[in-house]
């Protein structure tokens, strides 16, 4: 047996352990889980070490001399106080940098590409709408429109949801159902896929069933 | 008992696969005998649930087993219509002239791969065929090596082989870099600061697919391969938005949906949504990979599921209209 | 100190970002640049940290003898294998001529990511596969306007997204093919819901970033 045979059956074998949690919970399914969860751990280690501490690090330091990145070693050791009880609370600094810098970037991108470039791109669309174009756009165009204003509304809480504004609402819930139901329908698919995928190994590359 | 039935089953299972010729090929009246045989099980199923005889969770997955198992080995020729949004994202790539620098970002793991890695290997292959020059990294720490195996997967091809690509000049892999946007952020001053190296551990400065590379503006399109976060949303939100770069993606089926604002918005240039962008894509970029092998089992396994819906909801409306004679 | 500092450093990382977004010149094209780096050695070193308490929980449960100690172990032992495989592909690489990368074909890395870390991880993710089926067959009930939308526009998807619904609408104009519903479906109404969420999103997130970088908000400095 060569060494490819084994990875392969190796592979398999931890393929139908996951799997068979689906008849129910067993210990073959836990050791199988133990190792993942081991393996996955010691993934990132190794290569956020390999690729983000030494290439960014350890080479723009000792290299480069840019000790400027030295505030980024201190802050990432800080981080590692969290490990020790006592001095623990030294984990804030760090954690607050990077909740500061997120908050600060996303508030930008979330305002200018989520909020305004979208708002931008529905008014666009509708003029484009009755700019011309065939019945099946015009169509398409309003019903953006017409989505995406009641599906705000229906977003709004500061106002009780009855009468005219509880029936645009509505429609909105209506929009997001759609919506929702596309995403269930994508989400079946993707499911499908991944199992595909492991199906296909264990009967192409495991059994040989399959060219 | 149960326990020894079980163990049975699978005594008898292996024995079944152990005697199965290999490769295993059903001749298309053998296929159309199968797929009728699946279709009465799903009415019997039908029929139990309408006497309100809900069948167990188990059976359910041994449905899907065989939605998914039997269509392998089956031949049935199924046809392919590409979608207006990977028609989108394949014009967009077709415009490159040769010698344009596309930068490829791989942020996804293997779960998504195989949704993700035909698209990766058709876009490969696409690249090298129409000489792009192609510069890889990742935001997700997996990325770099799948692109790794796509590289290995199409180097394979008489076609590409005979072009002879080569590492540095033709294609390049950066490798990973944590800072999720971050580093996207960082990469619209200088690709640089983020991949001093790539991942031989040779100096940016002295790769020369690299040479006038400093930054977004240097690049000529953005093909991202996406399963969740950072991905596709970042791209967009920072490429595309801040920097003015190109960006057409490949993204996995729970998270196309999200993003068709940014294709209505014409933030996005092109999309290829799931299993079927998959295969879409490939027909569209005349790659044929495993996404068109996948066709078949796809759509048994969404009939499938369409028939556990059409089911549960006849039972519902079997049992209202108990109830309502009942009132009666 | 405890307190006080952190709130100082989220409001200068903060307001740093906001103003290199409106000036991305100097001085503060700078300080994003120096920013952005430190965030990915930060981001590593948080990655460290989730790993070394895994390790440190695991060690635990080991000298106390849980009674899934074993398993502990079993955890330990494949952590400490692909980090040794992936440290020794590491310096090799570093000291070969040609260069060579820990992530190459045939590496000890790339093994126990080829032949354990991708068949366990896929599989996770790949049992969803029967349970969402069996959600389908046992939860999803056309009970109401909404819900029946729902079953609705799934079903178009699903169909129109493989080469069936074609198959079986082959008989209709092209345009009232399945495939074109589920195109026009994901283009316009599918867009149209999306797009509100992903508004609505953004301005959350715009007044909870504000509510952050002004030390209003301070959950994430509790604990």
């Amino acid at each position: 047996m060569d060494g490819a045979v084994i990875s392969t059956w190796l592979a398999a074998l931890l393929t139908l352990g996951i799997m068979s949690f689906v008849y129910k919970d067993n210990l073959y399914y836990k050791i199988c889980e133990a190792i993942f969860i081991g393996i996955s751990a010691g993934y990132w280690f190794i290569t956020y070490f390999w690729d983000s501490l030494y290439r960014i690090a350890w080479i723009g330091v000792v290299h480069e001399g840019r000790y400027v990145l030295l505030g980024g070693v201190v802050l990432g050791a800080m981080m590692l106080m969290r490990l020790f009880g006592k001095i623990g609370w030294i984990a804030r600094w760090p954690l607050a940098f990077i909740v500061g810098a997120t908050a600060g970037l996303k508030m930008m991108v979330y305002f200018t590409t989520n909020a305004m470039a979208q708002i931008h791109g529905t008014v666009d669309d509708t003029m484009v709408a009755f700019g011309g174009g065939d019945l099946y756009d015009l169509i398409g165009r309003l019903v953006i429109l017409i989505g995406t204003v009641t599906g705000l509304i229906y977003f709004y809480f500061s106002k009780e949801h009855k009468g005219l504004f509880g029936g645009v609402a509505k429609v909105g819930t209506w929009f997001l159902m759609i919506t929702f139901g596309a995403s269930f329908g994508y989400t079946v698919m993707s499911r499908m896929s991944l199992l595909l995928g492991r199906i296909e190994f264990l009967l192409t590359d495991w059994l040989k069933l399959v060219k | 008992m149960n326990k020894y039935y079980s163990w049975l089953i699978l005594a008898a299972l292996i024995i079944v696969v152990a005697i199965l010729p290999k490769p295993l090929v059903i001749s298309p009246t053998a296929s159309v005998i199968v797929t009728i045989l699946l279709g009465i099980a799903l009415v019997w199923v039908l029929v139990l649930t309408i006497r309100g005889h809900l069948i167990g969770r188990r059976v359910v997955f041994l449905f899907i087993g065989a939605s998914l198992t039997l269509p392998f080995f089956m031949n049935f020729e199924m046809p392919i219509k590409v979608s207006p949004e990977v028609k989108i994202l394949y014009d967009a790539l077709a415009k490159l002239p040769p010698g344009s620098k596309v930068l490829a970002a791989f942020d996804y793991d293997p779960p998504s791969a195989p949704e993700l890695q035909p698209q990766a290997d058709a876009f490969m292959a696409y690249a090298f065929k129409h000489d792009l020059k192609v510069i890889i990294m990742g935001l997700w720490p997996q990325g770099p090596q799948q692109a790794n195996m796509s590289i290995d997967k199409v180097l394979q091809y008489p076609e590409i082989r005979a072009k002879n690509p080569k590492y540095g000049v033709d294609y390049v892999n950066l490798g990973f870099q944590s800072g999720n946007e971050f580093v996207i952020q960082r990469m619209g001053s200088s690709f640089r600061g983020m991949f001093p190296r790539d991942i031989y551990n040779t100096d940016y400065d002295k790769i020369p697919l690299l040479n006038g590379v400093e930054n977004f503006s240097n690049i000529d399109f953005v093909f991202n391969l996406s399963s969740g976060y950072p991905g596709t949303v970042e791209w967009v939100q920072i490429a595309v938005d801040r920097y003015g770069v190109k960006v057409g993606a490949g993204n996995t089926a729970v998270q196309a949906p999200s993003v068709y604002p940014y294709l209505s918005s014409r933030k996005l240039t092109g999309l290829a949504g799931g299993m079927s962008g998959a295969w879409q894509f490939e027909q569209a970029t005349q790659q044929p990979g495993k996404a068109s092998t996948y066709v078949l089992p796809q759509t048994f396994s969404h009939t499938v599921v369409i028939a556990f819906i059409i089911i549960g909801n006849a039972a519902l409306m079997v049992s209202y209209r108990r109830s309502k004679r009942g009132e009666a | 100190m405890k307190r006080e500092i952190p709130l100082i450093i989220t409001f200068v990382a903060g307001v740093a970002f906001v103003l290199q977004y409106f000036i991305p010149h100097y001085p503060f094209n700078r300080f994003e640049n120096i920013f952005s780096d430190w965030f990915a050695i930060v981001g590593a070193f948080a990655i460290w940290l989730g790993a070394l308490s895994l390790m440190k929980l695991c060690l635990l449960n080991i000298s106390k003898k849980s009674h899934d100690w074993p398993i502990s172990l079993l955890i330990i032992i494949s952590f400490l294998s692909i980090v040794i495989a992936g440290a020794i592909d590491g310096f090799h690489g570093l000291n070969s001529v040609p260069a060579t990368s820990f992530r190459d074909p045939g590496t000890n890395f790339d093994w126990f990511y080829q032949n354990v870390y991708t068949p366990l991880s896929s599989t996770m993710f790949a049992i969803l596969a029967f349970f969402v089926a069996s959600a389908s067959y046992r939860a999803f009930r056309a009970r109401n306007t909404a819900a029946t939308l729902l079953l609705v526009s799934a079903f178009f998807v699903m169909i129109g997204r493989v080469p069936l619904g074609d198959y079986l609408s082959g008989w209709l104009p092209e345009r009232m093919q399945f495939s074109q519903w589920a195109n026009w479906l994901m283009a316009f109404p599918n867009t149209a819901g999306q797009r509100a969420v992903m508004i609505g999103i953004a301005l959350g997130t715009v007044s909870t970033s504000l509510r952050i970088i002004l030390g209003i908000e301070r959950s994430h400095l509790e604990g």
